[in-house]
């Protein structure tokens, strides 16, 4: 009896493709978990998994950090027609890892009359913010560290804390430079946070889920950004400009403006605390693509074309954590190419492409994709 | 894993904070000199104090920001259950959002989507 629910729980559907049942990681996470508990007790069970799981955040957080900081250069480089970082390791891949042992190496200098306990806190919010919202991603099939039955909302709240430790170092550093670009800041981010916003709920309504995992699940026919038709093609395009926006990237970067501010509002920052936020602006774009590939591209799924059998079965084969990775990569290679092709607004002209533009434009849109899902037109 | 292990991934980012900055300010050479603690502004020193009267001029555009962030937060149930109530609800979301539409289109008129 018993034997008989173990292998019905056990067995694989027989309608499963062979690569979902393949490369599923909650088998293995599953299995890790069992063999510890056999080894030892439920509290030290718990503190193990703690341990590995941090450790592993800890070191993805920081290679991809490290990884975009080189890739940013890579590109920039490509785009001016120059070489980039090539003299440390080869292709200068060790580049930003020689950058991050200097920086450890360098002062850090106390501001006279600054509030040093805003000032040292700054960091920590944004590192953070940072990686608490790292915590709902799913990365492949079954390998996400907390699925939230709000993943959506969940990672773009806690994503947007990040501008508190914005506020609190341009406020604490006693410098105009910073004072000034944290307010812009504030008013970029507060604007732009409504266009993120709406046009993710374009998506939910034909998920008709936030929890990351059912999103994804659901784009098992097609990726949403060709079955949600053109509202959802409208509602990525808003999302891409928002969100780099939201980042403090781009053409959007006026919070750090190099020709007006000298660097906005981490002027003040010296050493370890400076490379921080910089580490922290790389992971918030990382964050942003992220969501972008898992709710607009399909997150891991494979890329499928109607009824091409061959081609899809040569697709299947590509490990879902592949397919994550590199459309997340594709959209932060789009919002590289927006910083490098396009000189810097004005803080009006933002201000007026939000609230002119984007948040009407997204508020009709909203409307058309409810209408779709009602009729059924959509694929 | 259940919620609560949100609380590990807040520990070990502040942990990993503390401890690079612990580390940094033992390895990090100290120096004293006085010029080196001013604020920069230009290489000049500082006129005046920093923490003065400031014209916000995104206060208007906070108060329609927090108007726009709570109709974002109520419309996201709406969106998730969208497909099972049907055309009530988007009977519904039409109404609501013409009201809105009509509160921005007020807050255009009156001037309010301008930096000053």
């Amino acid at each position: 009896m018993l034997f008989d629910i173990v292998s019905a729980n056990s067995a694989p559907l027989p309608s499963e493709p062979w690569w979902r049942v393949f490369y599923d990681f909650s088998s293995l996470t599953q299995s890790i978990n069992t063999s510890l508990n056999d080894a030892m007790s439920p509290f030290w069970t718990t503190v193990t998994e703690m341990l590995i799981i941090g450790v592993l955040f800890l070191l993805f957080y920081a290679v991809v950090g490290l990884f975009l900081v080189y890739a940013e250069r890579k590109v920039c480089a490509f785009m001016q027609n120059r070489l980039g970082p090539n003299r440390v390791g080869p292709f200068g891949i060790f580049q930003t890892i020689a950058d991050l042992v200097k920086l450890l190496f360098v002062e850090l200098i106390p501001i006279k009359n600054a509030d040093s306990f805003l000032f040292n806190l700054a960091p920590f919010i944004v590192i953070i913010a940072g990686f608490m919202a790292l915590a709902a991603i799913p990365f492949a099939m079954g390998l996400h560290a907390i699925d939230l039955n709000i993943g959506v909302l969940y990672v773009i709240a806690v994503s947007a804390m990040g501008v508190i430790g914005v506020l609190l170092a341009g406020w604490s550093s006693n410098n105009k430079y910073s004072l000034i670009g944290a307010m812009r800041s504030g008013a970029q981010i507060v604007s732009y946070e409504l266009s993120v916003g709406l046009s993710i709920i374009t998506i939910v309504i034909l998920a008709g889920s936030m929890q990351l995992s059912e999103i994804v699940e659901a784009q098992r026919a097609g990726w949403f950004i060709f079955r949600g038709h053109i509202p959802a093609f409208i509602a990525f395009i808003i999302f891409l400009i928002s969100s780099t926006a939201e980042t403090n990237r781009g053409p959007f970067d006026l919070a750090e403006a190099e020709s007006e501010l000298t660097a906005g509002y981490h002027t003040e920052y010296s050493g370890i605390k400076f490379a921080f936020f910089f580490l922290a602006e790389y992971m918030n774009m990382f964050i942003v693509a992220s969501i972008a590939a898992t709710v607009f591209l399909g997150g891991w799924m494979p890329f499928h074309v109607g009824n091409w059998v061959g081609f899809n079965i040569i697709m299947d084969f590509i490990p879902p954590f592949f397919w994550y990775i590199g459309k997340t990569f594709f959209v932060i290679f789009l919002m590289m190419w927006f910083k490098w092709t396009f000189p810097r607004l004005r803080i009006d002209q933002l201000l007026t492409l939000e609230w002119k533009f984007l948040l009407p434009i997204n508020l009709v849109n909203v409307l058309i994709m409810a209408f779709i899902v009602l009729m059924g037109w959509h694929f | 894993m259940s919620n609560e292990w949100l609380i590990l991934f807040f520990l070990v980012g502040a942990i990993f904070v503390g401890l690079v900055l612990i580390f940094s300010g033992i390895v990090a050479p100290k120096s004293i000199n006085p010029q080196k603690f001013e604020p920069y502004e230009c290489g000049i020193p500082t006129e005046g104090v920093t923490w003065l009267q400031f014209n916000v001029g995104y206060y208007l555009f906070a108060i329609l920001f927090l108007v726009f962030d709570v109709e974002t937060v109520l419309v996201f149930p709406w969106a998730v259950v969208m497909k099972e109530v049907g055309m009530v609800a988007f009977i519904e979301i039409v109404i609501f959002f013409f009201i809105l539409g009509l509160g921005l289109l007020y807050a255009w008129k009156k001037h309010a989507l301008i930096w000053e």
